[in-house]
């Protein structure tokens, strides 16, 4: 009992310190000052300038697209390659990781700057440049979080499969699929959290008029931040809490109900 | 499908590595051993040990980052562990609950930090309504690490919490039954199994945080300055791509120096996995 | 083989995709006919003079924003981005006039160039001597701006009140190189353009100790502003449009240009040698120098303005705040900076590194 009330009490201390600044955040979006910490009195004023900044529309925009097409492209790349790199003899395995790690370990900002370098040579900076950086730096995200569950589960299982006639496809549908389909979704979601939060790569491999929320924060930091932002973070923090609800407890009632059902059947 | 033909999986990532993380490699080490008329110089390697600035920086950086990985370990590993011991039913929840801040974005999370500990900020003003003495971290190193711990936590929880789901309930029972302790459990069996969590961690979050220029450029004031500032200012300001190049190359073969080593205890943690 | 032949299909699938969005992002911009390419110091133009001049002209702009003239040239110099106008400080316009980066201005075609003060004009020769290359855009000092609950005008009426050990932790300073440096040049009587390497050594020595004393609360360049409303410090070495700024927001503010001189800076646009479509280039610039634009700007930054109109219908508030109408004295006590060679910036710059790693 009193190991539990200390873990809770962790849990809460931890919880505290995650969610401390974004409570700050919430509370001054609401804040009708514009110095930071003075309570001026309530107001929705910031909501509405938010929606109607062409600046922070657009760059929310930009970001939106940048990181769901880099996490949907790197989740895929990476995971085809964590099936390839877990078939491979131990010495090429160490070749593809080692590779896998450089822009994993790699400074962010040698990691932007190298593209850069590259880009010049033979691009135009812009949006492209951007998605291929960001599919580049989430790509060993994906690898790193199935290649262990790849290598947590049983090949025999799977070779039993196709011994028993099934296609490779199917074979891998039914038998491996399962066990990695958790690797796979926490590497989509790092990848998402990856590309949404990444400043410096992003900031070197742009071009002109192309902005995500991280860059254009960045130039806006220029004069102090405008309180649109406190609001624009609110937004986006409850819009990301509603789709992690609708993800995870959907699903579960669906399961519970299931559950329930076949319970019954039986 | 044969381990031949499944190999061939790898192969956009294969052409991927070559175009956008070779190429761009050979693009700085190019940088790095050439002067700005292009001739051949080993100057702007040496200068990264020789020169004082650059000798600071990367000391200062280097214990920052050795700190902040060290509190996020601590702070993290008994999370995973009790989050990993909690009900199924909503466990995938609460992970997700520790995940969810680092959707906000970076630098706004960075500057929710600079208004909570500035001279006048949210906490100086609680603590002086209080009738406490504020407390000036700001613009100092320590003010620095705990940002940098707050924007690296959930890359230590994640692969921690990603490890230790994979320890079967039945092996800790099967310990418990010959007569194992909790300690002798935790030290046998959860800490071996979970070297491999702890080591993508500890990458995750040391890396990052060695080399991180905006956390100390915001919440150091501009009065700490890490290896990635020098960095940073040798490309953007200094118009100095060479030196930065060169100082960029020191640090890649020091992370991979590091990584092999990181490699062989892995090696290591799986071979008493197995036993 | 299936597999195989899977992984050719999805790996040409994705080059589908990419080259699907990249082209969408081109027919984007084309569609529109004219554009510019705009790079300029961060909110330093009104964003709804930009969209009157699209409206206007029908011309897109395509807006960048930097945030040191140093980071401009980095910029400019990866050559990755063809800009079309750009706006930067005297002495790195003059850097790239020298390095014939800089195409002529076709004034003919500016109807609105006569708008411009004479006066600072002439100052303009520093860097660009037959006026052939730049427009004035903004000009401004480097001062002190400061708490007045916490120090007297007395005190900011000299250089020395940055070394004092009574502000501890209370001091901003710039975290730009040049700008950080000139306090102490000027302290220890030198030029601002000083490239002897031992006075500047001298220079760093005060600079550290001033930083191991504990006086200086932080190098800041864009949160001096927002730092200073929030009075977290005393005094804060910075531009006089900035310190204008925070004076809106808080009346203790005021602001200082010490006696033994400082610097005075102009801004200017210039085109450069990637512009694509001068002709669009020059009528963003007259659209700039005419009067209800240039009004528009000027209270959206709060520099003074080169354009005579602005000046001539100033409210009196703004007419005698020394931030915005520096006095004819501190004027020409002032120095304009100089560009410096490759080999001389670099010298500022570790210089620069070895004092913030100190």
């Amino acid at each position: 009992m009193v190991k539990k009330c200390a873990s809770r009490l962790y849990m809460f201390l931890i919880f505290l310190f995650l969610y401390l600044p974004i409570i700050v955040l919430i509370i001054l979006s609401f804040n009708n000052s514009k110095t930071r910490v003075v309570w001026g009195g309530f107001t929705l004023d910031w909501y509405k300038s938010c929606f109607q900044d062409e600046k922070i529309m657009s760059a929310f925009l930009t970001t939106i697209q940048i990181t769901f097409l880099s996490a949907i492209l790197s989740t895929l790349i990476g995971t085809l390659a964590a099936i390839g790199i877990s078939a491979m003899k131990k010495r090429q395995q160490t070749i593809y990781l080692g590779a896998t790690n450089i822009p994993l370990l790699n400074a962010d900002i040698v990691t932007g700057i190298s593209m850069m370098l590259l880009f010049v040579k033979f691009m135009d900076l812009g949006f492209v440049t951007v998605l291929v950086a960001h599919i580049t730096f989430s790509i060993p995200y994906v690898i790193l979080n199935v290649l262990p569950k790849l290598k947590a589960c049983n090949r025999s299982t799977y070779e039993a499969a196709l011994d028993l006639g099934a296609s490779p496809l199917y074979a891998f549908y039914k038998v491996t699929w399962p066990e990695i389909r958790p690797g796979v979704f926490s590497g989509f979601m790092m990848a998402i959290t990856m590309s949404l939060d990444d400043f410096s790569i992003t900031y070197f491999t742009k071009g002109p008029g192309v902005n995500t929320l991280s860059t254009m924060l960045y130039t806006e930091l220029k004069k102090g931040i405008k309180p649109e932002l406190y609001a624009l973070s609110t937004i986006l923090f409850f819009a990301v809490l509603f789709i992690l609800l609708l993800g995870n407890v959907l699903p579960q009632k669906k399961a519970q109900r299931a559950l329930s059902k076949q319970q019954k059947d039986l | 499908m044969s381990k031949f033909k499944q190999q061939f999986l790898a192969g956009p990532y294969l052409i991927w590595i070559v175009g956008f993380i070779i190429l761009p490699m050979l693009m700085i080490v190019y940088y790095a051993f050439t002067n700005a008329d292009g001739g051949f110089t080993f100057e702007y390697i040496t200068a990264t040990f020789a020169s004082e600035t650059n000798r600071k920086a990367m000391i200062l950086s280097l214990q920052l980052g050795l700190i902040c990985t060290g509190i996020c370990l601590v702070l993290s590993y008994p999370l995973a562990m009790i989050l990993n011991n909690m009900q199924i039913k909503n466990q995938s929840f609460i992970v997700f609950i520790f995940m969810l801040p680092m959707w906000m974005n970076f630098m706004l999370r960075i500057l929710a930090w600079k208004l909570l500990l500035s001279k006048n900020g949210v906490f100086n003003s609680i603590l002086t309504s209080l009738g406490f003495e504020r407390i000036n971290i700001i613009n100092t190193p320590a003010a620095v690490v705990l940002g940098m711990v707050y924007d690296f936590l959930p890359f230590m929880l994640l692969p921690i919490y990603n490890s230790m789901t994979r320890i079967r309930k039945d092996w800790i029972e099967a310990a418990k039954d010959l007569g194992a302790g909790s300690i002798t459990i935790f030290f046998k069996i959860i800490v071996p199994l979970t070297v491999s969590g702890i080591i993508s961690g500890i990458v995750m979050v040391f890396v990052p945080s060695l080399t991180s220029f905006a956390i100390s450029q915001v919440l150091g004031g501009g009065q700490v300055l890490l290896i990635g500032n020098v960095i940073e200012q040798d490309f953007m300001q200094g118009m100095q791509w060479n030196a930065g190049s060169g100082l960029s190359f020191v640090l890649m073969i020091f992370v991979i120096a590091s990584m092999a080593l990181v490699n062989l205890f892995d090696k290591d943690g799986e071979g008493t996995a197995i036993w | 083989m299936k597999k195989r032949m899977l992984c050719c299909v999805l790996s040409a699938a994705m080059l589908v995709s990419m080259t699907a969005c990249g082209s969408s992002n081109d027919s984007g911009s084309n569609k529109t006919g004219e554009t510019i390419t705009v790079l300029n110091y961060g909110k330093y133009y009104d964003e709804d003079a930009l969209k009157q001049f699209e409206e206007e002209t029908g011309i897109t702009v395509k807006y960048e924003e930097y945030e040191s003239p140093e980071e401009m040239y980095t910029k400019y110099k990866a050559g990755s981005i063809d800009y079309d106008v750009i706006c930067s400080s005297e002495y790195m316009v003059q850097k790239l006039i020298e390095e014939g980066e800089v195409l002529e201005m076709d004034f003919p075609s500016m109807e609105n160039y006569g708008n411009l003060d004479a006066s600072i004009l002439e100052l303009s020769a520093t860097y660009d001597s037959n006026h052939t290359y730049s427009v004035p855009f903004f000009y401004g000092t480097l001062g002190l701006l400061y708490d007045t609950t916490k120090v007297d005008a007395a005190t900011v009426s000299s250089w020395d009140c940055l070394w004092n050990p009574a502000y501890k932790d209370e001091i901003i300073m710039e975290n730009s190189v040049r700008d950080t440096f000139a306090p102490a040049l000027i302290s220890l009587g030198y030029s601002l353009n000083e490239t002897n390497e031992d006075h500047l050594r001298e220079a760093l020595d005060i600079l550290k100790k001033q930083k191991d004393d504990g006086i200086v609360y932080a190098y800041y360049v864009d949160e001096t502003a927002d730092a200073m409303i929030g009075e977290e410090a005393a005094i804060a070495l910075c531009y006089s449009g900035e310190a204008a700024l925070a004076m809106e927001e808080n009346e203790n503010l005021s602001y200082a240009i010490p006696k033994e001189g400082s610097n005075l800076w102009i801004d200017s646009w210039f085109v450069p040698k990637t512009c694509q479509n001068k002709d669009a280039v020059m009528k963003f610039l007259n659209f700039t120098c005419r009067d209800d634009i240039a009004e528009k700007n000027f209270e959206y930054v709060l520099y003074s303005s080169p354009i005579n109109s602005v000046v001539e219908n100033m409210d009196d508030v703004y007419k005698n705040d020394p931030s915005i109408c520096p006095s004819n004295e501190s004027v020409s006590n002032c120095e304009i900076y100089v560009s410096l060679s490759d080999e001389d910036a670099a010298k500022y710059s570790t210089l620069w590194q070895e004092l913030l790693s100190y």
